[in-house]
């Protein structure tokens, strides 16, 4: 029993990872219907630059959680600046094009993103100090780490946060027009670029707490570290209905559980002919499962033909 | 020969039929001597991309449906090869009772079953997916690529089917009439070696899948693909069972990397699933969209360029920084990576449907202009 | 529209034509007077996930060509220059035989490379082709040499040579009684892992559990968790430090109280960064004997630091020592000839930074002793050497 509640824990913390990286793509996709594959990237970038900033802090004597912020105040104007040039230079110009140029652009960026990132960092695995506290908490038997629940507190502030903005706000109001038809947007007086600009750099800066959440939890950097997180944070988006905020939320929490029960469980549910090998497996299964039953995802509205 | 050409007069046709050949035969001897034998498996290797390309340009470019795990079926047709023309199956007892060397089955038998058998993945993949659009059907197919490369990574046990990670070795070379592509052979009196075979080999392959391509382009299911990529509902209204034509372009899609994925088990002489990655799907479908979606020439040309720019990256960017500075200032490696990622972005900033998109599309595209915001 | 058909093909030709100016450009820059310019192929991923540990070997092998350069090497009276040819085969099979074919192409004596079995493997039949011998610093899939080419070797103990030698030294030393087994997926790691359980397996010890995770993760919880329910009194894994680090850390975290055993891909600096406190106590095996008890392992350290400004993160030290065994050979041959060094090469005898380094018939490194190190306030402190006890040549 305390197996299967950790199981549980594990997997509720690993989906706020997920929830948190896919936030920032559900947020572009909702208003601009465009996967920005180098979101993973921008994680990255984040990251990277949070952790010069640390470094240069560890020694100072500030206490753990304030270096931690500062890192995260370094990383989010680097993002920002990140996310609207990749807006103005791979995506604006080609918002008529065809749908799959923005896709080649976006592994383009991607790249580049990547690569400036060994100019400047590196290729080695950089070592994320310890920053909060590393004593676990007792949860009925199950451990929890400080840093788990802050990501758990993030994801879940950062999704209302933008459930409100989205919903309460004037700048919200122009979003969801710019999404509904950017034409009669404009002509309603609505800036529909400034607005996917701002989307874009908001996306980013999500992307920048993202990135140093994660890598504080599992105290580690990569350039590469973008790649993966971004293919599972999209499959999370889409897993919950791919524009839906709250579906990215649900989305990423849910793969998470299938991820850390089926990684858990599978060997004993075959008789260990599939093994924890088998997790990704697992997981893509039940999302091709969801998506039979419901085309949009468990939160998407029935889109009209996007493609 | 004369519709790729685009002209309908046949002794223009027939001159440049001529002059294609030609310059098919020569230049693997003109790269060869001119640049070294590296450059000649650079072109080995285009060529099983063309292949790879234009199969998925069934899929993507014709039938309108993204796929991101193509390379999945890549994989099927390798192991497929991998596994029946090696001493791999000895391993299984139950096998090697009767083939205590493993199975050697002749090329022209394993490389149809490793066509059928990725044409029946590809209804697998299609079947579940009928429904999906866009970019939910995107994730379903990278979902389905990551699927069958885990698959293959570990079905080692409980009984060693692919080997895992450790990929099978010693796999026979493509032998055709009992002559091994991987030696150097003696054809009409001159020494052709292992790679000049192997591409003759490939243009012949190329050839015919273009030549398939194009039939199937100019066909009744052809112009199904086109209508349901350009309309699914409209296409139901006129009567195009849409359930059977997709399927139809996963499985025929599937058949060509399936063919393309022998040859590469029988090219390489092993397989490992380190071959078979997402980044290899994302790389084939920027081939289809950068040269132009639904255009052959356009893939091709899509195809040639990933292949070939890389690797002129990689002579490229340490003698550039050399002519230019004097010395190697910014790592090589990462400057070539970049470069590439720049070309990427370039390319398609300039030409939006590709450097050579078909005719048609790009009329569509020019009046699409005005009216969209 | 016969036209960009052809221009398609002429412009293809235009750009190997360009190419080839750039790769005359980066010839000219060889030989001066008296000198013997000898190129040495490295090829290892530079770009992709384990680029950090191609660009590792890459800097052995180039700071073994300067001690080389330096000691100044005469071969049949001539001075020679040891030039290294860095190459990036991505980790990807198809890359490493377009790079093998390359490095063949440009006339190296001989290669240190590749760093995955998974392009060790299909390069070698390209070595072997043009007789260019090769020694791989890294790749430890056992049919890497046994593909009956006598060009193939490694500087690196093979699955079947370590995996023993750690499960012995686990049943004896550690009394372990009940093991859980990860392993990482890949070649290396799960080859590891397979030969260690093995091992233990035959010694009565219970295997509680074979979870996998891959080279890519770095949440290993559900794992963990599973294997906390099985309750073992040790962790084995097979993979390498930049999983193995972030895993101690998480099994601190969950309260897990056995202790952590690896191979040589966990025996870094790396890991005792990446798992901090988490490291202490953790076990890892290397070849040979401990880095403070052999000639210039401790000053290889401190010289690849100094010149590179990063620390070793796993095989610089076979790459540096590869470069060294060719040298040796050359001078046993008294010529830069690949047909000359071959057999030289099969009957290396050298110490080198890795320890003594001699090959079997089939090109495997000669199971020397294995030295299992502990971390101890921060560092990799020898534990114990294991001499293999001859069950495996």
């Amino acid at each position: 029993m305390e197996i299967l509640l950790q199981q549980i824990v594990n997997g509720v913390v690993l989906g706020a990872v997920y929830a948190l990286v896919a936030l920032g793509y559900t947020m572009v996709y909702g208003i601009l219907g465009l996967i920005n594959f180098a979101h993973g990237e921008v994680v990255m970038v984040g990251a990277l630059t949070a952790l010069t900033a640390i470094n240069l802090l560890v020694g100072s004597g500030l206490p753990g959680p304030v270096i931690l912020l500062i890192g995260i105040l370094a990383a989010a104007p680097v993002c920002l600046a990140v996310g609207y040039l990749m807006e103005r230079i791979a995506y604006r110009p080609l918002r008529n094009a065809p749908r799959l140029a923005p896709l080649i652009t976006a592994i383009g960026v991607s790249i580049i993103l990547q690569y400036l990132a060994v100019l400047i960092w590196g290729r080695s695995y950089h070592a994320y100090p310890e920053l909060l506290p590393t004593a676990p908490f007792d949860l009925f038997g199950a451990r929890i780490t400080p840093t788990q629940i802050l990501i758990l507190v993030l994801a879940t502030l950062t999704m209302v946060g933008l459930l409100l903005l989205v919903h309460k706000t004037r700048l919200g109001r122009a979003m969801r027009a710019t999404a509904e038809n950017p034409g009669i947007a404009r002509l309603m007086g609505v800036d529909t670029d400034r607005i996917v600009s701002i989307t874009f750099m908001l996306g980013s800066v999500l992307g920048a707490l993202a990135g140093v959440m994660v890598s504080v939890n599992y105290s580690i950097a990569h350039y590469q570290m973008g790649f993966i997180l971004g293919l599972k944070a999209f499959t999370a988006a889409v897993l919950g209905g791919i524009g839906n905020l709250g579906g990215a939320m649900v989305g990423g929490i849910l793969l998470g559980l299938i991820e850390a029960l089926g990684s858990g469980y599978i060997g004993d549910l075959t008789g260990g002919v599939f093994g924890s090998n088998y997790r990704d497996v697992f997981a893509f299964f039940v999302l091709i499962l969801v998506l039979i039953f419901r085309p949009s995802g468990l939160l998407g509205e029935k889109l009209a033909d996007r493609a | 020969m004369n519709a790729l050409l685009g002209t309908s007069n046949p002794r223009l046709a027939r001159g440049g039929a001529l002059l294609l050949a030609v310059a098919l035969v020569l230049l693997p001897l003109l790269v060869g001597s001119g640049f070294g034998n590296a450059w000649v498996r650079v072109l080995d290797f285009a060529l099983l991309y063309i292949m790879l390309a234009l199969g998925l340009n069934i899929v993507v470019g014709y039938a309108g449906l993204l796929d991101l795990g193509y390379v999945a079926f890549y994989a099927v047709g390798a192991y497929v090869y991998a596994i029946l023309s090696s001493p791999h199956l000895a391993n299984i007892p139950a096998i090697a009772a009767l083939f205590p060397l493993g199975l050697h089955l002749p090329m022209w038998l394993v490389l149809p079953l490793g066509a059928i058998i990725a044409g029946v993945f590809g209804v697998l993949l299609g079947a579940p997916t009928l429904r999906l659009r866009g970019d939910y059907l995107a994730i379903v197919t990278l979902g389905f690529g990551e699927i069958i490369r885990i698959f293959l990574n570990n079905l080692n046990r409980p009984v060693n089917i692919t080997n895992g990670p450790q990929g099978i070795t010693q796999i026979d070379p493509i032998r055709i009439g009992g002559v091994s592509l991987a030696k150097t052979q003696d054809v009409l009196g001159i020494a052709v070696p292992s790679l000049y075979l192997y591409y003759y080999l490939f243009v012949i392959l190329a050839m015919l899948v273009v030549f398939v391509s194009m039939r199937l382009e100019n066909s009744r299911i052809g112009r199904a693909w086109v209508a349901i990529r350009e309309d699914e509902v409209a296409a139901k209204a006129c009567g195009i069972n849409t359930r059977n034509i997709k399927l139809l372009a996963f499985a025929m899609g599937a058949t060509f990397g399936g063919v393309s994925g022998g040859l590469f088990a029988g090219f390489q002489e092993f397989v490992s699933p380190e071959s078979f990655q997402l980044i290899d799907s994302i790389m084939i479908l920027c081939m289809v969209v950068l040269g132009g979606m639904g255009h052959i020439p356009g893939v091709i040309l899509g195809a040639l360029l990933l292949t070939v720019l890389p690797e002129i990256f990689r002579q490229g960017a340490a003698p550039l920084q050399v002519a230019l500075f004097g010395k190697v200032v910014l790592d090589p490696e990462s400057l070539r990576m970049l470069m590439f990622g720049v070309a990427l972005v370039a390319v398609m900033l300039y030409r939006p449907a590709g450097l050579w998109p078909s005719p048609t599309r790009q009329r569509e595209l020019g009046e699409m202009r005005g009216n969209v915001p | 529209m016969r036209f960009p058909v052809v221009v398609l093909r002429f412009a293809v030709l235009a750009a190997f034509a360009l190419a080839g100016c750039g790769k005359q450009a980066g010839e000219q820059a060889t030989s001066s007077s008296d000198e013997v310019v000898v190129k040495i192929g490295v090829a290892s991923p530079l770009t992709g996930p384990q680029s950090h540990i191609g660009q590792d070997i890459k800097n052995g092998a180039l700071l073994g060509a300067e001690d080389i350069n330096a000691s100044g090497l005469v071969i049949a009276g001539k001075k020679i220059k040891f030039e290294i040819l860095a190459e990036d085969d991505e980790a990807n099979p198809t890359k490493a035989t377009t790079v093998a074919q390359k490095l063949v192409d440009a006339k190296v004596v001989g290669v240190v490379g590749h760093f995955n079995s998974g392009a060790s493997i299909p390069a070698s039949k390209i070595y072997a082709d043009a007789g260019i011998p090769q020694i791989s610093p890294s790749s430890t899939n056992p049919k890497y040499t046994q593909q009956g080419y006598k060009t193939t070797f490694r500087v690196v103990a093979n699955d079947d040579q370590q995996g023993p030698v750690l499960g012995r030294f686990a049943v004896a030393k550690l009394a372990a009684k009940n093991v859980a087994v990860i392993d990482d997926s890949t070649a290396y790691g799960q080859g590891l892992a397979n030969a260690f359980e093995a091992t233990v397996k035959a010694a009565g010890v219970n295997i509680v559990a074979h979870e996998h995770t891959t080279d890519k993760d770095t949440d290993f919880a559900a794992i963990l968790t599973n294997i906390k329910g099985r309750n073992p009194d040790l962790v084995f894994f097979g993979g390498i430090d930049t999983q193995s680090g972030p895993m101690s850390k998480q099994m601190k975290a969950l309260g897990i109280q056995a202790k952590l055993l690896g191979g040589d891909g966990m025996q870094t600096p790396n890991f005792i960064k990446l798992a901090g406190d988490a490291a202490e106590g953790a076990m890892a095996s290397i070849p040979g004997l401990p880095k403070d008890k052999m000639p210039g392992g401790k000053a290889f350290l401190d010289k690849f630091k100094a010149k590179f400004g990063v620390d070793v993160e796993l095989f610089a030290p076979m790459g540096y020592d590869a470069v060294f065994v060719f040298a040796d050979a050359m001078k046993r041959a008294g010529s830069t000839d690949p047909v000359k060094i071959l057999p030289e090469i099969a009957k290396t005898n050298f110490n080198g930074v890795i320890g003594p380094i001699a090959f079997d018939e089939k090109g495997d490194l000669k199971s020397g002793p294995v030295t299992v190190h502990v971390v101890k306030g921060g560092k990799w402190e020898a534990l114990e050497t294991v001499t293999p006890d001859g069950d495996k040549k």
